[in-house]
């Protein structure tokens, strides 16, 4: 089981994911419409993506926005969470083993401290974001079954992974978890909500860009406050 | 009854169309038909698949629930935090749902929609500016607004002003004639006052061509005498023109783009006969908004910008008091605390609040800010239409506490208003509240305190 997990359904999961997320991309930007959007990408190309730089990098600094300081509970949710959704995939030790074995390279790893601290931080910005789909009546009137799905789904391998990793109980059965959890992750993204992984980019991106190109980029002194 | 005598799928066309509509008060009929009129499904799911692409579809999709957008919607704080006002959920639930059910809803639906649309949102766009993902509700409520509005579900009084653009190309039933009337009389009225004041129509390849709102022609008439002055004291080389003069777009609160289009393209037509050297609109936001920001775009302008440089006046006033072409008479600056209402429509949406911030540097003592300001101001209250709908005043009042409250920690009687719908909004609710404030638009404050040169003083001063 784990053997095939680890061999043709990882080359699956992660022809599906990387893949299907740059046909999203590709997808976005094609749908792009001046006459719709009413902003005249072309022409001002040079100064609508220094307006989407910027938008997107700001928002990716805690505390970088208005939106980030006002609301430091959710900062930090969102933060703690997609730090480690983000690097520990990428750089755990036993993923990078993975990728020696089926590619015969690697990238760096993290020390297995740093993992762990990550991994539990992951969890409890998790959790978080969850407290407060429960306690803020203004977000708990937008979750649907759906968010919760996609919530679980994601801080799913982070926390069987760690409970593998700490050999609690079955350790096959967790690390089995762990592995279908996060190819489930993998396979989903493209085909819901969280392909926000890089339509993130394009949305924040686009917004830059029509602020920059037609909602006052020409005349404002400094790059838009957000 | 599918289609009603006033409430129907058919845009006004004629003069007489728009007499009877309006003589139906308060759109009693008219609402009373809405009830009834059926909804094309079909239509409305072939619309969506044709204008319903990448960035909205994509902002329907990946929206987190997060809910980091209520507390920047000014409709949501001010109603008591009611999490039906989040501007997430009032997107959803409306134009998210038609998506979704590809356009097969109710007759009551539909309904909600409009009461969503056009009282739950001005359009004022602040809540892009907190949301992650960059999800502008202001512009979905927008392209909601065009959607409603194909099927013929629009409040009255949207209905009635986009009937104006295409009876009168303005917003008000002013013709040419009383136009150019009113344009001769302001001369004639202010002329012994101010010796040699003119208010050349039709002039070609003037410096400067001013547009603005048919309610100063309508009924602020000193408002047109008041720029001539002031452009007379700068010595400016300007116009107006006999038509396409209007810059306000009451169809695009309406959504009624076909509309917008004729009469963006009325000032174009006007910019391309005349030549300016550069064009000037009027203390108007909206104006602004409709003929500068967005009115490229349905004009088919594929640089986005209109065919000659094109500013708003507060930008104007801004750079005649830094080149001197109008001096302020350093005894007469307004002594008493001032603060300043910043216009979603040209500050948020088109960067020009260093414009403004110049202008009270020049003319007030004691400026105060309101807080938050610039770009994160809150609406005024009576944003997108929302001042002008006779249906949902109740709520419109409501929305004004927002400005009220921002007002009075400034501690100002004093506000500055330089846009139309925010001096409205401002001068309602003082009605409303009775706080002891005034509100005035730049131009008649600049007038009292200008410096006037020698050779325009009257001979006998
Ligand atoms: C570069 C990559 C990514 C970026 C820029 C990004 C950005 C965002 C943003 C802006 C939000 C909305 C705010 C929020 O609700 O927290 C969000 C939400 C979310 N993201 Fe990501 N994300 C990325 C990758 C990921 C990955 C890899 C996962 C899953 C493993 C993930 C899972 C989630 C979840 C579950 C939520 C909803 C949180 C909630 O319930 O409130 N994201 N992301
Ligand atoms: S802040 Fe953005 S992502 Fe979050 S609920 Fe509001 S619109 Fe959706
Ligand atoms: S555009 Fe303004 S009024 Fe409309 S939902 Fe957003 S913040 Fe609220
Ligand atoms: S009326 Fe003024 S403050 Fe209100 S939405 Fe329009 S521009 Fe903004």
């Amino acid at each position: 089981m784990i053997a095939f997990l680890t061999g043709p359904m990882l080359w699956v999961s992660l022809l599906v994911f990387f893949g299907g997320l740059t046909v999203r991309a590709v997808m976005y930007v094609r749908g792009l419409s001046w006459q719709l959007d009413r902003v005249a990408y072309k022409p001002h190309m040079a100064r609508g993506l220094r307006g989407a730089v910027h938008s997107i990098r700001m928002w990716l600094i805690p505390g970088g926005t208005y939106g980030w300081r006002q609301q430091p509970f959710m900062a930090a949710g969102f933060f703690l969470f997609h730090i480690g959704a983000i690097l520990l995939p990428l750089f755990l030790i036993g993923h990078q083993e993975l990728l020696q074995m089926a590619f015969g390279f690697s990238l760096p790893t993290l020390p297995s401290s740093v993992a762990d601290t990550l991994t539990v931080l992951a969890i409890i910005g998790g959790l978080m974001l969850a407290i407060r789909r429960i306690a803020l009546p203004e977000v708990r009137i937008l979750t649907t079954t759906y968010d919760w799905f996609i919530l679980a789904i994601s801080v799913a391998p982070f926390v069987t992974g760690f409970i593998a990793r700490l050999h609690l109980g079955n350790y096959d059965f967790w690390l089995t978890c762990h592995i279908l959890t996060g190819e489930a992750v993998l396979i989903l993204a493209p085909f819901t909500k969280l392909s926000h992984i890089v339509l993130f980019f394009m949305s924040r991106g686009q917004l830059g860009m029509d602020y920059n190109i037609k909602r006052g980029g020409a005349k404002r002194e400094t790059a838009f406050p957000w | 009854m599918p289609q009603g005598t006033f409430c129907n799928t058919t845009p006004i066309g004629t003069e007489d169309e728009l007499k009877a509509l309006l003589g139906d008060k308060g759109g009693a009929q008219y609402y009373e038909e809405m009830k009834e009129l059926d909804v094309d499904s079909d239509a409305i799911a072939a619309l969506l698949e044709k204008t319903c692409q990448s960035r909205i579809r994509t902002w329907l999709e990946i929206c987190a629930h997060c809910g980091m957008c209520a507390d920047s919607c000014f409709l949501y704080r001010v109603n008591d935090r009611d999490p039906k006002q989040v501007p997430a959920y009032k997107i959803q639930s409306t134009l998210g749902e038609l998506v979704k059910k590809k356009g097969k809803v109710t007759n009551e639906f539909m309904r909600h929609c409009v009461d969503v649309a056009w009282s739950q949102c001005t359009c004022c766009n602040r809540c892009g500016m907190y949301c992650p993902h960059g999800i502008d509700m202001g512009v979905m409520f927008s392209y909601l607004r065009g959607i409603l509005n194909s099927q013929g579900f629009v409040p009255w009084e949207m209905k009635i002003g986009s009937g104006m653009h295409r009876v009168y190309n303005a917003q008000m039933d002013v013709t040419t004639e009383d136009w150019i009337d009113t344009c001769e009389w302001m001369a004639e009225e202010y002329e012994e006052e101010w010796p040699g004041l003119e208010i050349p129509i039709d002039k070609e390849d003037a410096d400067i061509m001013y547009t603005l709102n048919a309610r100063e022609p309508k009924h602020y008439p000193e408002d047109l005498a008041e720029a001539a002055i002031l452009f007379h004291l700068a010595g400016e080389n300007w116009t107006v023109p006999s038509t396409g003069w209007e810059q306000t777009s009451l169809s695009m609160f309406a959504g009624d783009w076909a509309a917008c289009k004729m009469q963006v393209e009325s000032v174009y037509n006007a910019i391309e006969k005349l030549r300016p050297k550069r064009v000037i609109g009027t203390e108007c936001g909206h104006a602004h908004r409709a003929t500068v920001i967005e009115g490229p775009y349905w004009a088919g302008r594929e640089d986005g910008l209109p065919p000659a440089p094109y500013i708003h006046y507060v930008e104007w006033v801004a750079e005649a008091l830094r080149t001197g072409k109008i001096k302020i008479d350093p005894e007469k600056k307004i002594k008493e605390p001032v603060t300043l209402q910043d216009s979603c429509n040209y500050v948020r949406n088109h960067g020009l609040a260093k414009a403004t911030r110049e202008i009270m540097s020049y003319i007030a003592e004691d400026f105060r800010e309101m807080g938050p300001n610039r770009e994160h101001n809150y609406c005024c209250g009576g944003g997108g239409g929302f001042n002008g709908i006779g249906k949902y005043r109740k709520e419109r009042n409501k929305a004004l506490q927002t400005k009220r409250d921002q007002i009075l920690a400034t501690g100002c009687k004093l506000v500055i208003a330089p846009c139309h719908n925010c001096w409205d909004a401002i001068r309602d609710l003082e009605e409303e509240y009775e706080i002891g404030i005034r509100w005035s638009f730049l131009k008649p404050l600049l007038i009292k305190m200008a410096i006037v040169p020698d050779h325009l003083k009257l001979p006998e001063e």
